[in-house]
């Protein structure tokens, strides 16, 4: 449609576009309806006309052809008379507008009822919705309702339930209290009853008493009088009797009083030491921490303060003094109290500040702990490294152990001669030992066997020396000579010294000489010494 | 009235021995007869005195050799050693006469008529020089002098309990006296009998009184109906009440500590309650629940043995199947918690239930204190004083009779009316057979003040258990 209408030039730009719009546009059913409902306006009439002009009347008919084909009324053409004539067939037309007329009708007759549907519509939903609104705030003023009731519900079973505890309790003591009741009672018969057998029997014994009159006498009969178990004497009653009596009592009285009061006291002085401790050692678990650790804040300033306050209030010596004053007790049991708390809240801090991320606080704790951290895995690895270098050596020792068999037995061999050696070591040592000894008696044998011999020898040279002199002497005319032939080792020497006169000199001279040549030599010889034994059997052919 | 000098009886009495777990030897001698449960140690340990019938026996301790033999005009009711181990009273009540024997001289004699008065019962004072025996329905007290025969008379006993108790050091005689309606406590000097002190007591109905050990603290507790303990010093002063409930059963048993530092309160409600002598306020309480559990407590429990095939008692024993049945050989067992035991519920309507604490005993070193509870009377439940918690819980198959601490050491023996001896002591617990033949069952102990030995009372026999105890301590 828009590219039949640019073709048109000769209309004007303003009346081309209300037109389109308007034909574009059905749904505006204002234009419409002020196009339709009313006469034709002079504007109107001016935009209709405008529609179709004298130039374009086939134009305009083939398109309201077009447009009542497309409404569904094929029947009915426009025609023009005749072509190219300004004129138009009537009835067709006539046709035309009467059918657009009907349509138009029945449209504004569909329209009339849409409208008053929907007019309906609206009302029914208006009504609905004010229904659904109301419903709905009737609805939940009924929960709001339940759930009150549900509360008062709830309370009241809550109350039933407390009620009936009640009832139990008091039911239950009620049970306890009958039971009492009823065992006093029980209690109360049985001793009535006990009494009152106990009555009978008095009455009975009474009337017993009574018609029998035949009293025995109660007495006493005694081999011998006892002595006292202390062996004292019997005192009489006297008032001082009884007064000492009195002062006995008053006396063991006391002493027990006394004996109390002083395991008391010291039990007292025994706390209160404890306690004055305690204190100190509080004290000083708290005040060291104080200028060290934290940022001072406020409250340990305060507790410096306090602190001080205290170590010039509580002075050790005056507290001494008034042991057992009043004022010094409250003021120690005050200051322990107060210690206590301060160290409570210490504790409580420390706690706290364990997990908090105070930087000043955590380094100063984190160190130490990073410190003890690297040490353990220091310790840690050294345990490792020591375990490893123990199984390393395990296993190089078990692989020496297995590996090498035969070093094993060689070892052992070894190990075996050696033993072997030592012991053959030992078994010469003994038979050198044994030699030794031997050896040493037969030295001892010897030298004594050559003692003997030289003395035997000695004894021979002089035995022959004396032969030898009274064979010389016998050779000689001196006759009286063979008187002196006893042969002494000795006497040989002396008797050639003293006895033989003149010539015998001579003789004994050269006897002596003989003697003195022989013997040097025996006496020579006799030197004791190993080196000496076989020189001897040397000098000695015999 | 004849007094022999008895015949040696046989010497080779110590026949049965027998070792225990606990190491240490245990002797006991053979069977001798008694009547009455009247079996009594010389306080000075030297002799033991029995009763059979009329019959007076004493013997040496440790040889049982029969030393003196008396008789007495008819059965013998009580028997009782006097305090310096030189005379012992026998005493008839059904015909009123007391008899005292000399042990130095069997031919001394003493008997005391009370005539038509009647006689309920007699002991001797802490002097050993005076019998107090009190009258038929309690009318008085009669106190003879052995030394110059003299009597004195005390009105107005009061039947209880526990109406009169000597203090531990002889001074002293606390008697309960009930006079208008009113309770009053008399204490008299036992030197000369003379009353020092006689004041009023705020009980409805006394029950008992009991000295403390150092003589210087008088403990007076009240009937079962009302739980209220008094105490008064030597001097009549009133220093404490104590009430630990109301309305319900009192008080059952009281018990002082040997150190005189507590006071310890069996009730009807199952619990001890300890007070302590500087405050005289609870310082804490015993429960016996009859479910143990959440402590540290050893609870020991008592299993029967099989009897095994080839024990040395059985060929004796096969005879009678009684007596097979009562020498089954039990040991004790740790059970681990938690421990119920057996609970027999009381007749509710009978007066004086079986229920609460009824026996409280200190150990000598104030250490341990046993209590038996009566609802579970299979067990007895030792606590430690120092701990004030439980210490040991002893769990028998049969009721526990009688049970009693050493003397000197803190060992507790025990019986429970069969054949045998139960011992507990911190390191363990041991159970060892009576070695009699024919069944001796053990009804009650006694030790002797050595702590060296025992001596069993049977229903109608009585045996000495001689113990060495070498310095153990396991």
């Amino acid at each position: 449609m828009g590219e039949w209408w640019t073709t048109e030039t000769s209309m004007e730009n303003y009346e081309i576009s209300s037109i389109s719009h308007v034909t574009m546009s059905p749904s505006r059913r204002n234009n419409l309806v002020s196009m339709y409902s009313f006469p034709l306006s002079k504007s109107s009439y001016s935009v209709i006309s405008a529609f179709c002009t004298e130039d374009n009347i086939p134009q305009c008919i083939s398109y309201i052809n077009q447009e009542l084909a497309s409404l569904g009324l094929s029947s009915t053409c426009i025609e023009a008379i005749s072509p190219g004539d300004t004129g138009l067939s009537t009835v067709p037309a006539l046709n035309a507008m009467y059918e657009l007329l009907q349509i138009h009708r029945r449209s504004m007759c569909n329209l009339e009822e849409l409208e008053r549907e929907q007019l309906r519509k609206s009302s029914t939903l208006e009504h609905i919705q004010m229904s659904n609104t109301r419903l709905k705030d009737q609805l939940e003023l009924s929960i709001r309702e339940k759930s009150g009731l549900h509360e008062t519900e709830r309370q009241l079973q809550l109350k039933i339930k407390t009620l009936q505890s009640c009832l139990k309790t008091e039911k239950d003591e009620v049970q306890k209290l009958q039971s009492v009741i009823a065992s006093r009672a029980s209690q109360y018969s049985h001793d009535a009853k006990r009494k009152e057998r106990e009555a009978v029997k008095l009455k009975e014994r009474l009337s017993q008493l009574l018609i029998d009159r035949k009293d025995k006498k109660l007495a006493i009969d005694v081999l011998n009088c006892l002595g006292r178990a202390d062996g004292k004497r019997r005192h009489w009653k006297t008032t001082k009797a009884t007064s000492s009596h009195e002062d006995e009592m008053y006396k063991s009285l006391l002493s027990d009083y006394e004996a109390s009061q002083r395991s008391l006291m010291l039990e007292n002085a025994e706390l209160k030491k404890v306690l004055q401790q305690m204190k100190k050692e509080m004290m000083h678990i708290l005040s060291p921490r104080q200028p060290s650790t934290r940022g001072a804040t406020a409250d340990d300033s305060q507790e410096q303060a306090d602190l001080d306050g205290e170590a010039k209030g509580g002075d050790a010596s005056r507290e001494s003094l008034d042991q057992y004053c009043e004022h010094a007790r409250e003021q120690l049991t005050n200051s322990i109290r107060q210690q206590w708390r301060k160290l409570r809240n210490h504790v409580e801090r420390l706690d706290s500040q364990g997990t908090s991320q105070n930087q000043l606080e955590s380094n100063k704790e984190v160190i130490p702990r990073e410190t003890h951290e690297d040490e353990m895995e220091r310790m840690r690895c050294e345990v490792q490294q020591c375990r490893e270098f123990i199984h390393a050596q395990q296993q190089l020792l078990q692989q020496q152990l297995n590996t090498s068999f035969d070093d094993e037995t060689a070892a052992l061999l070894n190990d075996c001669y050696t033993l072997e050696e030592k012991e053959r070591l030992k078994e010469e040592w003994r038979l050198f030992e044994e030699q030794k000894r031997n050896f040493e008696r037969e030295r001892k044998n010897f030298t004594e066997a050559a003692i003997r011999l030289g003395r035997e020898k000695k004894a021979f040279e002089e035995d022959r020396a004396s032969w030898l002199k009274n064979q010389f002497l016998n050779m000689t005319p001196f006759t009286h000579r063979r008187r002196y032939s006893s042969s002494d080792g000795q006497s040989a020497l002396s008797i050639s010294n003293g006895k033989i006169p003149g010539l015998a000199c001579f003789q004994t001279k050269i006897l002596a000489t003989l003697c003195m040549n022989i013997l040097p030599r025996q006496f020579l010889s006799l030197r004791f010494g190993n080196t000496e034994v076989a020189s001897f059997a040397y000098l000695h052919p015999l | 009235m004849t007094n022999h000098t008895a015949p040696v009886s046989p010497v080779s009495h110590h026949r049965h021995i027998t070792r225990n777990s606990c190491d240490c030897k245990m002797n006991f001698s053979e069977v001798f007869k008694q009547t009455n449960q009247l079996c009594k140690v010389s306080p000075d340990g030297k002799y033991l005195a029995t009763c059979v019938q009329y019959r007076l026996v004493v013997r040496d301790v440790s040889t049982l050799q029969i030393l003196q033999l008396y008789t007495c005009l008819d059965q013998v009711s009580h028997m009782e050693w006097s305090s310096d181990s030189l005379f012992i009273l026998c005493a008839m009540y059904n015909r009123g006469l007391v008899q005292v024997w000399s042990l130095e001289q069997p031919d001394w004699h003493c008997k005391i008529d009370e005539g038509s008065i009647g006689l309920v019962s007699s002991r001797w004072s802490p002097d050993g020089r005076h019998i107090l025996n009190t009258t038929e329905f309690h009318l008085r007290v009669t106190v003879w002098s052995l030394c110059t025969k003299a009597v004195s008379y005390i009105k107005y006993p009061k039947a209880c309990q526990k109406g009169i108790d000597f203090s531990r050091d002889g001074r002293y005689m606390a008697l309960a006296e009930r006079r208008d309606c009113k309770d009053y406590v008399c204490v008299f000097v036992c030197d000369d009998w003379h009353l020092l002190r006689h004041f009023e007591t705020e009980t409805q109905d006394l029950a008992g009184l009991e000295w403390s050990p150092n003589g210087c603290v008088l403990a007076v507790w009240d009937s079962c109906l009302e739980y209220k303990v008094l105490l008064y010093s030597l001097d009549g002063r009133l220093l404490s009440t104590y009430s630990a409930y109301e309305w319900s059963l009192g008080v059952k048993s009281v018990s002082w500590s040997p150190s005189s530092q507590f006071l310890a309160i069996g009730s009807y409600d199952e619990k001890v309650r300890i007070l302590n002598h500087i405050t005289w306020k609870k310082i804490t309480q015993f429960e016996h629940p009859a479910i143990i559990d959440n402590t540290k407590a050893t609870v020991y429990k008592e299993a029967e043995k099989r009897p095994g095939v080839g024990s040395d008692e059985m060929p004796l024993h096969n005879i009678t199947m009684g007596a097979t049945l009562f020498n089954t050989q039990s040991k004790y067992e740790i059970c681990p918690l938690p421990v119920q035991i057996p609970v027999v519920k009381p007749d509710p309507d009978r007066a004086s239930p079986k229920i609460g604490i009824s026996v409280l005993a200190f150990s000598s070193d104030s250490r341990y204190l046993a209590t038996k509870n009566d609802n579970m009377a299979t067990a007895v439940w030792v606590w430690d004083m120092q701990k004030m918690s439980l210490e040991a819980v002893l769990e028998q198959t049969s009721a526990v009779r009688c049970f009693q601490w050493d003397p000197l050491r803190p060992r507790l023996a025990l019986c429970a009316g069969n054949t045998k001896l139960y011992l507990w002591s911190p390191g363990g617990c041991v159970s060892v057979q009576v070695p009699t033949e024919g069944g001796f069952q053990v009804q009650s102990l006694n030790w002797h003040c050595s702590g060296d030995s025992l001596i069993l009372l049977g229903k109608e026999q009585l045996c000495l258990c001689y113990m060495d105890t070498d310095q153990e301590d396991k």
